[in-house]
């Protein structure tokens, strides 16, 4: 059994441990309460922007002759995936949710024979996907500089994929990131953004007549590349929320945790005391007996 | 019959502007400037560096866009860009900064033809505003 003096100093420690997760708790939910907003505010351009895609290339009349971002290579042999993780560790599940979606689809890939290339952003994801998949690994980007989520980060990541997609470098390219539910929840995406999936016939075929300017195909081959950076920035800023919260729920169970170990090292430091004090006793005792 | 419209106008970051009650809106789309009244025809179109003038009941407000795409569908106009501000409390350091940065990407002898003539535009407006 350890001693008083080193139960002390686990309880002094633990304790200690205790205010640096209290205050990283309200660190992170003073940011979550930001990335949150921001967020939200987020929203309206990328669905705005999903729409008149959709509406777009919805009136397309040669699928031939479409934008290859929009149609694809025709092809489906190289696969990019550009994992998004955040920066910093110490946030639940976070980080390993999103590398455990994306290797269910890594497998998947290889499984099939396929090639395989990822982009990682963020230095976490290329922390926990390195050892098994390093030789996939074509380029790491992260913004730790960067304090706030900011479109001209996501324009870099976008213009990347859109250069190696021009260089043929890969068929069909998926982003995965957390989309954020609630402090609690936070749910693993994978979305394909090249090429593009209408998947919802929402396309209202009544109002298509639209008019263009310049030609239809122009506006296409030039909104397709700003598609991808908005979709990339919306993963982004789900990202940023989602690691905050993520943090936050941690933080608060880490500070739980604490609290707990404290209150057993206590009874504990408390019996072994009230043990020795009776052992000293005793002793006092059955010296004065024997005299 | 009134003849007002909505405007929205969104960045990246937020929803930069909502307005019920927009008579007309001039932008500088990519062949020359379009004056949107009510019940225009649904047109989508991109719009390159230049002011967007908004005329509305409480009166008339000017931005500067730096690019951007315009969708107009059943009086709803919807644009979308990615720098947006305000002539009227705009900051002069803000706009040399944009200028400053636009000159420079012109001396750069690698870009087409058609960046070319878009900085172009940008440099002419932003010596306009300024």
């Amino acid at each position: 059994m350890a001693s008083l003096d080193d139960l002390k100093k686990r309880i002094t420690s633990v304790k200690s441990t205790q205010k640096i997760t209290k205050a990283m708790k309200m660190v992170a939910a003073a940011k979550l309460r930001r990335a949150q907003e921001s967020a939200e505010k987020g929203r309206p351009y990328s669905d705005k922007m999903n729409n008149i895609i959709l509406n777009l290339s919805g009136g397309i009349s040669d699928i031939e002759n479409a934008p290859k971002l929009l149609s694809g290579t025709g092809e489906d042999k190289i696969h990019l995936c550009v994992v998004m993780t955040s920066d910093r560790g110490l946030c639940g599940g976070f980080n390993t949710n999103i590398i455990k979606k994306a290797k269910l689809y890594f497998q998947k890939i290889l499984d099939e024979g396929k090639t395989l290339k990822i982009i990682t952003v963020g230095t976490k994801g290329f922390d926990q996907l390195k050892r098994v998949y390093g030789d996939n690994i074509i380029e790491r980007i992260s913004f730790k500089e960067s304090k706030n989520v900011n479109y001209f980060d996501a324009d870099k990541v976008g213009k990347t994929v859109i250069e190696k997609f021009e260089n043929k470098e890969f068929d069909v390219c998926v982003i995965f990131y957390n989309q954020f539910k609630n402090v609690i929840t936070q749910i693993p995406q994978e979305q394909q953004i090249i090429p593009l999936k209408t998947t919802d016939e929402e396309t209202n075929s009544s109002d298509d007549n639209y008019e263009f300017e310049p030609e239809e195909d122009e506006i296409l081959s030039n909104l397709l590349p700003k598609n991808i950076s908005t979709q990339i920035f919306k993963a982004m800023l789900e990202n940023s929320a989602s690691e905050q919260g993520s943090r936050m729920s941690a933080m608060d169970n880490a500070t739980r945790n604490a609290g707990e170990m404290v209150d057993k090292l206590t009874i504990e430091y408390n019996r072994s005391r009230q043990a020795a004090i009776t052992k000293e006793l005793i002793e006092i005792i059955s010296g004065a007996e024997s005299l | 019959m009134s003849e007002e419209y909505s405007l929205e106008i969104v960045n990246p970051e937020k929803s930069f502007l909502l307005k019920d009650d927009v008579t007309e809106v001039v932008v500088p789309a990519y062949e020359g400037e379009i004056g949107i009244l009510k019940d225009h025809i649904s047109i989508i179109s991109f719009l390159k560096p230049g002011i967007i003038k908004v005329f509305s009941k409480s009166g008339e407000d000017s931005y500067y866009v730096n690019d951007g795409i315009i969708e107009f569908k059943n009086n709803n106009l919807s644009i979308l860009t990615s720098l947006i501000l305000n002539l009227k409390d705009i900051d002069k350091g803000k706009i040399s900064e944009i200028q400053k940065s636009a000159e420079e990407e012109l001396g750069n002898s690698e870009i087409s033809d058609q960046e070319k003539y878009l900085l172009d535009q940008k440099i002419e407006v932003l010596k306009s505003i300024n």
